[in-house]
């Protein structure tokens, strides 16, 4: 019996094909997808080596890797998928030290059933978005699971970077009197995939913020080489990226409702849904941490840059064994954005 | 957002305080009840009390649907999920309420029950209709405003001859709850509980109407002032009572006109009153057996209602004996006075309701207002 069965001749029907066990398994199937759909759209010199790891030469400085796993649902919503959204996630994970980001490994987990036009459509997405940032996909992994146990695709992406000399950015490192600085609006990502969510979508502009923010970094250290913190206030929102902070670096926080940047239509959509835009997630925004003395210098810096231009100064960080983070309401009163419990629910009366 | 801004607005609230602070008798205390869960809510979440003179005391009433829901009908929620895999779809907020067993319907959920998380009733008849093989129970809580949208998925499932939709009906009466606390011997004969006065309910009012308040403003002599759900709102009619109060008045007004009218939603409540029934008792988390304060499913629609269906029996169940929901949903307490406040029970792990809605008394003092009691925040210039 042959070992190459007809099927598998034949060149990836991408346009009509599913995603099938055999992809999985490690034969010719999986070669053809690898070959025709991952390595075709990611393209670079060490995925043409055809290798299980990529050999990469030895930066120079401090090293920082992090690791992110994807699951949104839907996978497409306006502003970008889970593709951009699973290279930009790392990136910035990579850049919240400080670092310039080199290299991208990812691993996808598919569902049996899948279109193949969707994948392609996801993994283009990947590849724009790796290429634009300048930080290429250098190894990869992909595995099929059984119809039923998986969400379409899962896809997990590790990122390696390099800190430049005499940075020191850490989540413990915020010290009272310090200025805390949100480069823009809050809320976009999380209120534009609720949009498309099926039991509850509702019609709106909003767009995901997904971003790779490592540029705007970069141009913040060169500005202010003191920032002391920087963090995506990504599942959670900011209210949970502060009291992480906090209670990392052992302080209280208090911020100004007035002067959290929020859009309009986030700001609507949160109250008709009994949400709160403060715990809302962002994929393309960051808090930083500073000296009160070079805070204006870091507005600057951040404001002259395409994806800071709503930078905002919103607090200030204060000595509080409680490390709680409290806040002035517009209204004139103050209270605490405490930790998220549970997942945010929306109330019903 | 027009109709939202309006009525946050900080530079009128503090004028507003300034005119409470003035015409609040500095020696007196004003005891005030908010009934509702939404008023507790725009108090804790907008900072009001810091906005209030000290003879001014909110006391959270127990209007928060959520925190009233005994643990024998959660039980019955999880018994339908678990043991005759239903599909049970409900509010957000039922999600985490403690029952027995240490179970809530979200752990439910994770031990293989489909608990389905619906933002309408008419969620929940869409996915009886996506699911013909599937029985589809619909957990219906709170109180007036949302018992409409209840009896109207009801009516449509009749419409239909859905066979595989029923509903768990656990809707209660507002006025029925105000009169047990007016009636509970803290209030009557104890005075272990003050009460000079309530902000009565937003949305509820604008189903039911201002008309069914003016019970208590004759008979217990208690003003009371029907306000929005917006911290202006509040505010106002706290001064509205605080003047009341000082000129020996005991009415009902409406600072809600822009909702509420004296009538209240004349259709809504035909319709309400086609589908449903009073119960003649109904156990309340806190407040105990309350008579005539719920409803149930009438006859013509018995084949929709999931107590018959499952013949399912509500059985009750004590509250941890540690907990002080009971005394705080009936004002006697204060979330602060519990043992377990803030230390076994907190919004992640809640021992008590009033720790699981936003609107409940002690998850909005837990995540808005426990600073107040430490007070020991330092903030460097």
């Amino acid at each position: 019996m042959s070992s190459v069965r007809a099927d598998y001749i034949r060149p990836l029907d991408i346009k009509h094909g599913r995603v099938d066990l055999s992809h999985g398994s490690g034969g010719r199937a999986m070669a053809q997808l690898v070959e025709h759909l991952f390595a075709a759209a990611f393209n670079n010199e060490w995925l043409a080596q055809r290798n299980d790891q990529a050999l990469l030469p030895q930066p120079e400085g401090r090293i920082v890797m992090a690791t992110d796993s994807h699951v949104v649902s839907p996978l497409f919503f306006p502003g970008g998928d889970i593709g951009c959204l699973s290279v930009h996630g790392t990136i910035n994970d990579v850049a919240m030290s400080g670092a310039h980001p080199l290299w991208l490994a990812a691993a996808f987990i598919l569902e049996e059933g899948f279109a193949l036009a969707d994948l392609k459509r996801i993994v283009d997405s990947m590849a724009n978005a790796a290429s634009e940032a300048g930080v290429p996909i250098v190894t990869g992994d992909t595995k099929v699971v059984e119809g039923g146990k998986g969400d379409g695709v899962f896809i997990t992406t590790t990122g390696v970077g390099v800190v430049p000399p005499g940075i020191a950015i850490s989540g413990d490192l915020a010290r009272p009197g310090d200025s805390i600085i949100v480069s823009g609006t809050l809320g976009d990502h999380g209120m534009a995939v609720m949009s498309q969510r099926e039991s509850l979508a509702f019609v709106t502009d909003l767009r995901s913020d997904t971003a790779a923010l490592h540029g705007l970094v970069a141009a913040m250290i060169a500005a202010v080489p003191e920032v002391r913190v920087l963090r995506d206030p990504t599942r959670g929102g900011l209210a949970t990226t502060l009291n992480e902070i906090a209670s990392q670096s052992r302080v209280g926080m208090l911020i100004d409702e007035a002067a959290v940047p929020v859009q309009r239509q986030v700001a609507a959509a949160c109250e008709f849904l009994g949400l709160d835009p403060l715990y809302v997630a962002n994929e393309g925004k960051l808090v930083a941490i500073v000296p009160a003395e070079r805070s204006e210098r870091l507005l600057q810096a951040m404001r002259a840059h395409p994806l800071g231009r709503q930078a905002a100064l919103i607090g200030v960080v204060t000595a509080d064994q409680h490390h709680f983070v409290q806040m002035h309401t517009r209204f004139g009163g103050k209270r605490i954005v405490d930790w998220l419990a549970g997942d945010q629910l929306p109330r019903i009366c | 957002m027009k109709y939202i801004d309006e009525f946050r607005d900080g530079a009128l609230a503090r004028n507003l305080a300034t005119a409470i602070a003035a015409e609040a008798d500095p020696g007196r205390t004003y005891h005030l009840m908010e009934f509702c869960g939404g008023h507790t809510h725009a108090i804790s979440r907008y900072g009001i009390a810091d906005l209030l003179p000290t003879s001014v005391r909110m006391i959270h009433g127990p209007g928060c649907p959520v925190c009233v829901l005994p643990i024998g009908r959660v039980d019955l929620a999880i018994e339908l999920a678990l043991k005759q895999r239903v599909i049970l779809a409900t509010y957000g907020d039922c999600l985490r309420v403690p029952a027995s067993n240490g179970l809530s319907l979200l752990k439910a959920k994770a031990r293989g029950g489909d608990v389905r998380m619906v933002y309408s009733p008419a969620d929940a008849l869409k996915l009886a209709q996506a699911h013909p093989d599937r029985e589809v129970v619909f957990f219906a809580i709170g109180f007036e405003t949302t018992t409409p949208p209840t009896a109207l998925v009801i009516k449509e499932a009749a419409r239909l001859a859905l066979a595989n939709f029923s509903v768990v009906c656990n809707h209660v009466l507002t006025p029925a709850a105000i009169t047990n606390i007016l009636e509970s011997p803290e209030v009557r004969q104890l005075g272990t509980l003050a009460l000079d006065g309530f902000i009565g309910p937003a949305h509820v009012s604008t189903i039911i109407g201002s008309q069914p308040y003016e019970f208590f403003a004759e008979e217990y002599r208690k003003p009371v002032v029907i306000a929005g759900f917006e911290p202006l709102d509040v505010m106002q009619a706290i001064l509205m009572l605080v003047r009341q109060i000082n000129q020996g008045r005991a009415e009902v007004e409406n600072e809600f006109t822009r909702a509420v009218t004296r009538e209240g939603s004349v259709k809504a409540q035909a319709l309400v009153s086609e589908v449903f029934e009073l119960r003649r008792s109904f156990e309340w988390r806190g407040l105990g057996e309350v008579p005539y304060s719920a409803l149930r499913i009438r006859q013509p629609f018995a084949a929709f209602d999931a107590e018959r269906r499952f013949n399912l029996e509500t059985r009750s169940v004590a509250d941890n004996k540690a907990c002080e929901c009971g005394a705080i949903l009936r004002g006697v307490r204060h979330p602060r006075d519990c043992k377990v406040f803030g230390t076994l029970c907190t919004p992640e792990s809640p021992i008590g309701s009033c720790m699981v809605s936003s609107e409940g008394a002690c998850a909005a003092h837990y995540s808005f207002g426990r600073f107040r009691e430490i007070a020991v925040v330092v903030a460097v210039a």
